[in-house]
Formats: C-alpha cells, structure tokens, sequence
C-alpha cells in the first residue's frame, strides 16, 4: 500500500488562448486582451496550486477495482485498457481564486467571468504540470478521466476523497452536492503504462454534454 | 495536579503519530481508526502507553475523527468512552512518574464551512459541542484540537469547547509551506482569535517537520501571551524499498524541537510519522522551561491578517453606517447587501484598514442584518471588522459568526453598558472601543474623561480583558458648541495614552459640526490628535483632506518608506478638474452617439460622463430609450448572432449601468419607472452564482425589478419571495446534475404556491428537454435568452 504524497509547484505564465476559450471568446479582440492582461495582473500571487495523490493497483475480476473503489463504468474501462496500475490524483489552486471571483462579481461581472475563465485555465495547467512531473518520473500516462465524465459516477468523489484525505492533504472539501469547494479544484485518475497510452489531447472527446459552449 | 498549575513551570511533552503505528498494527486503508478503540483497545492502549513510558506527559485519545458526522450518536459515545477508556488505562499502567493527563482529541469535520462550502458555521460548533459533551463527560483531563487548517472551523471547535466544558481547551493549526493556513490565515491572525477567545495554549502542528515549521512557531513566539505547543511531522515522507518513511530521524528531530524549545517553546511532541522513539529522544535532555512574557499588541483580525494598533494611525471606514444617508437606509429596507458590500470594498481601494459595520435602523431585524452583512463581508473583503451597535443581541451575533477577532464599538463607562459588552469580549474576544462617558453625561474635562477610563479598566479587569485590549475614545466634541472642546479632547487623548498606556481612537468629524467646509477642520483636528499620540480614527476614506492628513503624518513621522505610499497618494490627487475632454455629444463612426458607442465598447467612465453632460440637454427617459437601450440591443444582438462575447456583452452592460446611475441619481424621486419583478437564485445545494449574476445584471440593465435571492437557496424561500412580492416570473439556476433535483423540488413548490408565476431555468447541465422533464416553463441556455423571455412575458 502507498501512502497519500503531495506535490507543490510554480505555474508557468497562463495560456492566454486557452483562457480566452474558457470565457466563451472565440477571436479575440484589443478590448479582450486588456481585460485578460489586467485580470491575470489580479491573479498575481494568489494562487496555492497543491496536488495529492496515490497510486492503486488495478484488478479486473468483477467490474474494475481500481484499489480504493470498484466501478463498472465502461468508459473508465476503456479508459484504463490494459493499465495495471493507476494515479489517483486531487488538485487546487485554492480558496483565494474563489475569493476573488466573489469579489468581482460585485464589482465587475465582466472581470469575475473572466477570473473564472483564468481560474479554469489555472486548474488545467496545474494537471497538465503534475502529468508532466509523472512522466519525468517515467510513468508512461494515459487520458486523465473524472468523475462525472461518460458514465463514470460523480458518486465515486465520495471513495476519492476518502482515499486522497483531500482536506487535510490540500484543502479541498466536499460538499453533499459531490461539488468541491474550492471551486477551481480537479480530482481524476490516470492510467499507467496502458494499451492507450497515445494520450488524447482534448477532454472533449470524453465528454457527454451535447451543445457545451467550451466544446472543441 | 491540574494541566493549567503543571504548565506554568514545566515544558509539557506531548504524544505522538497513531495512525502510522496502527497501520502498522494491522488497520487496513479505509479503516476508521476510531472504531479500533472498541475492536483494539489493547492496541490503541498499548500505543498510548508506550508514549507515557516514552516521557509523554499529555497523551490525546484516538478521536481525531469521532464527530456526528462520521458516526451514528450511539456508536460515537460508545468511541469516545472506550477511546477515553483505552488511555486513562495506559495512564494507570504506565511506569513514567511525571504528571500525566488524558487529552480529548479533536480534529476537523473535513467540511468547508459556507460560503465557499456548504457546511453552516452553527452546524459546525453543534458536531463539535456533541463530541466534547461526550469526552467531559467521559472524564478528560483537557480538549486538544488539531489539524485546523480552516481559522473560521477553528473558531468552531474552540467555541464548541468553551461552550460545553470548563475544561482547558490546547489549539493547534496546520499551516502549509507558505506560512499560511489552507483558508489564508497566517499566524499573527490565529494568535490574535484564539487568545480573545480564552484557548489555554496554542501553536501548531502536522505538515512539516521541526525547522520547517520554525518560522511559523516564531511568528507564534512573538505574539502569543499563552503557552505556544508544537507538534510537527518527522519531516516529509519519502518511497525507501517500497516503504513509506519521514526523512528527520528521532536525534535530529529532537535537536530541532530543542532548538524551538529554547526559545520559548512550552509544549512539545510529534504528529505523522512520530514514534514513542521521537518522543523518548525529545525527553532525553532536561529542558528549562523559557518565562513566558505578556504581550502588549493591540489587534484585530480577519480570516488573513492582524492589523495592529500603536505602531501607526490605523484608519476605520466610517461608511458601512445608514446615520444621515438615506439611499443606505433604503438599501437596508430592501435587504440590498449588495450595496454594503460595494460600499465596504469602495472603502478598501481608498485604503482603510478596519471597516466599521454599522446596520441598525429602528424598522429593521439588526440581529439577523448585522449576521448577514458580517457573513458576506468576510466572504469577499480581508479587512478586520468593527462590529458597531448598541444592540447586545446584534453584537453577540456578530461576534460570533465573526471570523477573527472583531473592533467591538463599543462600550462606555455606563455600568449597564459595561455588564452587557464585556461578557461578549470575555467570551468571543475583541478590542474593545472605550467611550469615556458614563451615567452623568460626558465630563466637561480632561480629567473627567481619564477618571471614567480607569474605571472601564477596573471593570474590564474583571472579566479578564486586559487593558491592551481596550482603545478609548475620549469623545469629539463640537467646537461651535464650546471652543475649547478639541483641547479637552486632546488633552485626553494624550493622558489616557501617557498615564494609562491605552490606545486611543477618534470619530473624528463630531468636531466639525455646524460648520461649513468641515473637512478643513477635520483634517487639521485629526493631525493634532495624531501627534497628540491619538491610534485611530473612524473617519470617511473619501474625504481627500482626511487622507491627505494620514499620509502626510506618516510621511513626516518616518513610518513611510521611500515615501512610497506618499507619492503614489500624491500622483493620484486629483488636479483641478479639466473640462471633460471627452468629444461630448458628437456623433461617433458606424452613426452611433458618443454614449452609444461608450455603452457598446464598455467604456464605464466615459459611459457614466457622457450621461451625465447629456442629462443637461435631455430628459433622463428620453436618453434611456433613445441612447442606452438602442446601444444594449446592439451589442445584445451581437451577442446573439455570436459576434460578441459574453465578457464584452457585460462589459457593456456595466458602461450601461453606470449610465443608469447617472439617469436615476436624475429622476424625481418615487418616479420608478421599473418593469416587472423576476426573483431569482441558485437552488439549494449550489453555491455557484456567476451565470445567475450575470442574468441579474443584464435583466437589470432591461430595467427588470430583480430580486436576487442569492447562491444555495431553499425552495421555501423562493416561494415566499414569489408569493410575497406577487412576481410573475422566476429564474432557477443550477450547475450540477446532483442540484436539480433541488430545482425540480423548486419549480414544483412555486407551481403549487404561485400558479401565476412562470419558471425559466438555466445552467451547464440544463438541455430544453432536461428543463421540461423538470416542469420549468422555459429554459434559457444564456443571460439574454433569459431577457427575452422576461420581454415576452410582458407583450
């Protein structure tokens, strides 16, 4: 059995395509920029990115035990072709980015979705960094699947949280809803070294939400 | 012996990891190790002993988790005894002959508290106040919290302790890397509420190993007046052979706590990773307990920070206060918080450091609008809050949700005044304002004023607070009435700060009363009590002579560094006022007007100008309908045909809304030409509010009577508004599949109350066919479709 490890890390600079995406903005133009550029200003300093995580062993021998949870999504399955092996993982980059949010919607709505869309972006930089670090340590790393995604329960954040001590580890908490509070929080499993290890580059592929305005 | 008399000459050893040692011992992952008290007790018995043997003087129960929440009450009292039981027995057989104390241990709920959870602060202290009934009654000899990586579920437990037992309460934080707790508190903040709240000793533990953990503990070294305990990790886990270890090993950990001990340290032992071994290294060598010294800061605190008192002036915010104003007056009456919120974060980018929060009106419930407006202030501004009513139930509420140590404004030299105010300081703690007046009326004299401070002192005393937790106010008094008023108040200020070494604070602007341009008077009075030695001023941020006068002071008193603050004040003083040089009402390219085109490109300023120069040419109904709505439909369209994007579409609608301003600041009063009334919220067990602010704003800027309800909203509660106001139309907005069910519930409920009311719903999970399933009306898949569906309803 292993133990829960944490891992903390500097972001590097947002992607400011990616976060215009996030606030629904397909071309940008000079007056967006500048909102983008004074928001992230804004964000300058905030921000606690904390990862945990923890690997599992996976069995197949009813549905899929992935060690700390047994699920018959067919998705994950898939997901997981071939994996022996999984990292279970729960990121934030904290309460403050909520802070923030909440208190620009008072001030300016337009800079409170345009944090939001940074916070966004933020959250999946911190993924994309902690796959990155997984892979420097020589894990050959599959697509990172969630919760909620296909036909994977939203229920199995109650077995994570259980498995990860998110609160304690990093902070994040959940709520009855199976929201997590933070909000700019991500929890998910990665397959290890499996058959489909040629990673899929969009989430959206994933994805059951028929007209989503962020769909690629 | 009593752990309070043993502390006071003895450093205190405390225990060690458990959950390490039952891994060990057999627990599997998953396992609650609460229940291995009733299925090991030999083991969990055993563990404890080995920590007395080890040199331990306090050992803590295995209940880190034993909450209502984890357990059914039944099975949580058979834990908590047999955890009880199991180290009292350890206790008994144990060969160690120093004193020994059993410690009811308790963790956090592992719940984020609201608003950026969903976990109710009172639900929080009532699953807390379970546990500690039930350890007290088990006979511990002390309550020992830990892990607290939240300050406001901190402030739970610790109320929960202090509500429930007589018992010393130990409390101790996790903090991370940064130096901060999770939720952003750093250490002078937790030092600040956990003494006003009476905990008998404070400090920290988990997450890192001892020097690691050093600059937090000195940071608590500096400001704590109580004993400082530490419990660190045996540094951070690493893989070795496929087993976890921690990297400090017990000789280096124990020089490490030694190190923190000598320098003032008084109760010391180990969190994950810790053995009895840790510990019988940190017991080896005979340590002197370092004297530990009182503390004079004055201070309050936020959920993040402490601001201190006595070092330089700290500036009030006066604004948060209906006195005299009658838009903040209506905004009361409409429970408009909003609007006290815009007017508490208008105040902090002036610069003050405290808000006073001031929401009584004679027609209005203060306890339940002084509750709300120090919950959503504390949600989103970092400032420490001055709980400011005369009524003791309001204050007692506002102190209690209050996250940090409040300004509690205030009390006088009244008896009746002193018995109602300084048990609430005693018990949720505060700095405490001190009005120098008593039953016969303010003294006419200095030594009048000085006299009543000494008896508030005395009184004070009594409960405990002591006198660096006061701030006088020496009183204000109008100079037109009597011209040697400001001297007498000045005098004051300087004898209370030389004979009593209290701290001193000013409303400044009484002074001025009755004559013109008081804010000449104001500034130059606040610069005379300043260097009379006065602390403080409630004041108004916006008065550019008051700010001139701080800035100057500070500047001249070398408290300003490069002069920074000062220059940056100075580039931003407003000039004489040029002449707008804005193109005024000219027509603009693409046959727009100058506002038209502010509106569509989301100028706010100019927006708000170009009103206003307007509003001298035209009739405000005439620039609504023929300048800003024309403006909204064209970017509205835009917006619909996907050629302008939802940050442009509201950057418009706040250059529009700054335009209303000007046009409503224009109307006669009472002519409110609004269109009808749509209630709105985010249903219950949703705390995401960005969609639904949004629909609000843009309904607003269509000139909608909208009544926002807010995130997490009860279906009851929607109803009501929907019944009570009579509205014709609702908006539900929810973002997960787990709260629709929640807006079905709604959306029954408000058909079942208010047949007349039509329902459109919206957010990320809603489809159209997903909104019929759940008996909405309509379903708007964004904030105009929202809009038209509120026009249509009017045709």
């Amino acid at each position: 059995m292993s133990a829960v490890w944490l891992w903390q890390t500097k972001l590097p600079p947002v992607d400011t395509r990616e976060a215009l995406r996030y606030a629904g903005v397909k071309e940008s133009t000079p007056e967006m920029n500048e909102l983008l550029q004074e928001c992230i200003q804004l964000c300058q300093n905030i921000l606690t990115p904390r990862v945990c995580y923890r690997f599992y062993p996976v069995t197949r021998e009813d549905g899929l035990d992935l060690g700390f949870a047994k699920t018959d999504s067919m998705a994950l399955k898939r997901n997981l072709a071939g994996c022996e092996e999984i990292v279970l993982f729960a990121a934030t980059i904290g309460l403050e980015m909520d802070r923030l949010i909440a208190r620009y919607a008072h001030l300016s709505p337009s800079k409170s979705v345009m944090l939001q869309a940074i916070g966004a972006e933020r959250i999946e930089s911190l993924c994309d960094a902690f796959e990155n670090e997984l892979i420097r340590q020589g894990h050959e790393l599959g697509t990172r699947f969630s919760p909620g995604y296909g036909d994977l329960p939203l229920d199995l954040q109650r077995d994570i949280f259980a498995a990860l001590d998110c609160p304690r580890q990093i902070g994040v908490s959940l709520n009855d809803s199976l929201l997590m509070s933070p909000s700019k929080s991500v929890s998910a499993i990665i397959g290890l070294n499996g058959e489909t290890s040629e990673r899929c580059v969009h989430n959206c592929a994933l994805c059951t939400l028929p007209n989503c305005l962020y769909r690629r | 012996m009593n752990i309070r008399e043993y502390m006071k000459d003895h450093i205190v050893y405390l225990d060690g990891g458990m959950g390490t040692l039952l891994q060990k011992q057999g627990m599997k992952p998953g396992e609650h190790p609460e229940r291995w008290n009733l299925s090991h007790p030999e083991v969990i018995t055993a563990i404890h002993r080995d920590y007395f043997d080890a040199g331990s003087n306090v050992v803590n129960t295995n209940t880190f988790g034993a909450n209502s929440l984890k357990f059914e009450a039944e099975e949580l009292e058979r834990i908590i005894r047999a955890a009880v039981e199991n180290a009292k027995a350890a206790r008994d057989a144990s060969s160690n002959p120093a004193p020994k104390f059993v410690a009811l241990d308790i963790g956090p709920t592992g719940r984020m508290l609201k608003p950026y959870g969903d976990f109710d602060f009172e639900d929080a202290v009532s699953v807390f106040a379970q546990t500690v009934q039930i350890g007290a009654a088990c006979g511990v000899d002390l309550i020992f919290i830990e892990t607290m990586n939240d300050s406001y579920e901190t402030k739970a437990a610790l109320l929960a302790a202090k509500e429930n037992s007589d018992l010393p309460v130990f409390v101790s934080n996790a903090y991370g890397s940064d130096g901060k707790l999770m939720t952003g508190a750093n250490p002078a903040a937790m030092v600040a509420m956990l003494e006003g709240m009476r905990a008998d000793a404070i400090g920290v533990n988990c997450s890192l190993g001892p020097d690691a953990l050093a600059p937090v503990v000195r940071e608590y070294l500096k400001y704590a007046s109580v004993p400082v305990l530490l419990k660190p990790n045996a540094g951070l886990p690493q893989m070795r052979d496929g087993r976890t270890v921690y990297d400090v090993l017990p000789e280096d950990f124990a020089k490490q706590v030694h190190q923190l001990l000598s320098e003032g340290v008084r109760l010391a032992g180990g969190c994950c990773g810790t053995t009895p071994e840790y510990i019988r290294a940190v017991t080896a060598k005979e340590m002197l307990p370092v004297p530990i010294a009182e503390k004079a800061y004055s201070c309050v605190s936020s959920y993040s920070h402490a601001v201190f008192f006595g070092k330089e002036p700290v500036l009030i915010g006066e604004r948060i206060n209906p006195t005299g104003k009658k838009p903040f007056k209506e905004a009361l009456r409409a429970h408009d918080i909003d609007y006290i919120l815009r007017e508490g974060l208008s105040q902090q980018e002036q610069g003050v450091h405290v808000l006073d929060v001031n929401v009584g009106l004679p027609e209005i419930d203060e306890v339940e609008m002084i509750t709300t407006a120090v919950c959503e202030l504390q949600a989103i501004i970092n400032l420490p809050l001055q709980i400011d009513t005369a009524d003791t139930a309001a204050m007692e509420a506002a102190l209690r949700r209050y996250n940090g140590k409040a300004m509690v404004n205030s009390v006088n030299g009244k008896q009746e005044s002193m018995d109602a105010v300084f048990p609430l300081v005693q018990k949720y703690g505060g700095f405490v304002v001190a009005l120098t007046l008593d039953e016969s009326g303010i003294p006419a004299t200095a030594d009048g004023r000085v006299a009543i401070a000494k008896r508030i002192l005395a009184e004070a005393q009594k409960y405990g607070i002591q006198p660096k937790d006061l701030i006088f106010d020496p009183l204000a008094m109008t100079v037109s009435a009597d011209p040697m008023a400001a001297q007498i108040t000045l005098e004051s200020v300087e004898r209370i700060h030389r004979e009593l070494g209290c701290c001193t604070s000013l409303g400044v602007s009484n002074v001025s009363f009755g004559l013109p341009q008081r804010d000449l008077i104001n500034s130059t009075f606040f610069a005379m009590a300043l260097q009379r030695g006065l602390d403080a001023a409630i004041m108004n941020p916006y008065s550019y002579d008051m700010m001139k006068t701080w800035h100057t002071f500070r500047a001249l008193n070398g408290m300003d560094e490069n002069f920074a603050a000062y220059i940056q004040f100075a580039q931003e003083t407003p000039q004489v006022q040029q002449a707008a040089p804005v193109a005024a009402a000219g027509v603009q390219p693409e046959g727009k007007s100058a506002l038209q085109h502010a509106i569509v490109k989301g100028l706010r300023e100019q927006a708000a100008q170009l009103t206003a120069g307007l509003l001298n040419t035209m009739e405000p109904l005439a620039i609504v309908q023929e300048e800003v709505i024309p403006a909204l439909n064209d970017v509205g369209v835009g917006f619909e045909n996907k050629t302008v994007y939802l940050p442009q579409l509201l950057m418009s609608a706040e250059a529009a809304k700054a335009a209303f301003e000007q046009i409503k600041a224009a109307m006669p009063a009472g002519s409110k030409a609004t269109r009808s009334t749509f209630v709105l919220a985010t249903v219950k067990g949703d705390i995401h509010d960005i969609g639904k602010n949004i629909v609000k704003l843009l309904l607003e800027n269509y000139g909608f009577n909208v009544v926002d309800l807010g995130k997490d909203v009860a279906p009851e509660t929607v109803s009501e508004t929907v019944v009570n106001l009579h509205a014709p139309m609702a908006g539900l907005s929810a973002l997960m599949t787990t709260t629709v069910p929640a807006m079905e519930e709604t959306i029954r409920l408000l058909h079942e109350k208010a047949p007349w009311c039509k329902v459109v719903v919206g957010g990320a999970v809603l489809t159209l066919e997903y909104a019929d399933q759940i008996g909405a009306d309509a379903y708007a898949s964004d904030a105009m479709e929202t809009v038209r569906f509120a026009e249509n309803m009017e045709k």
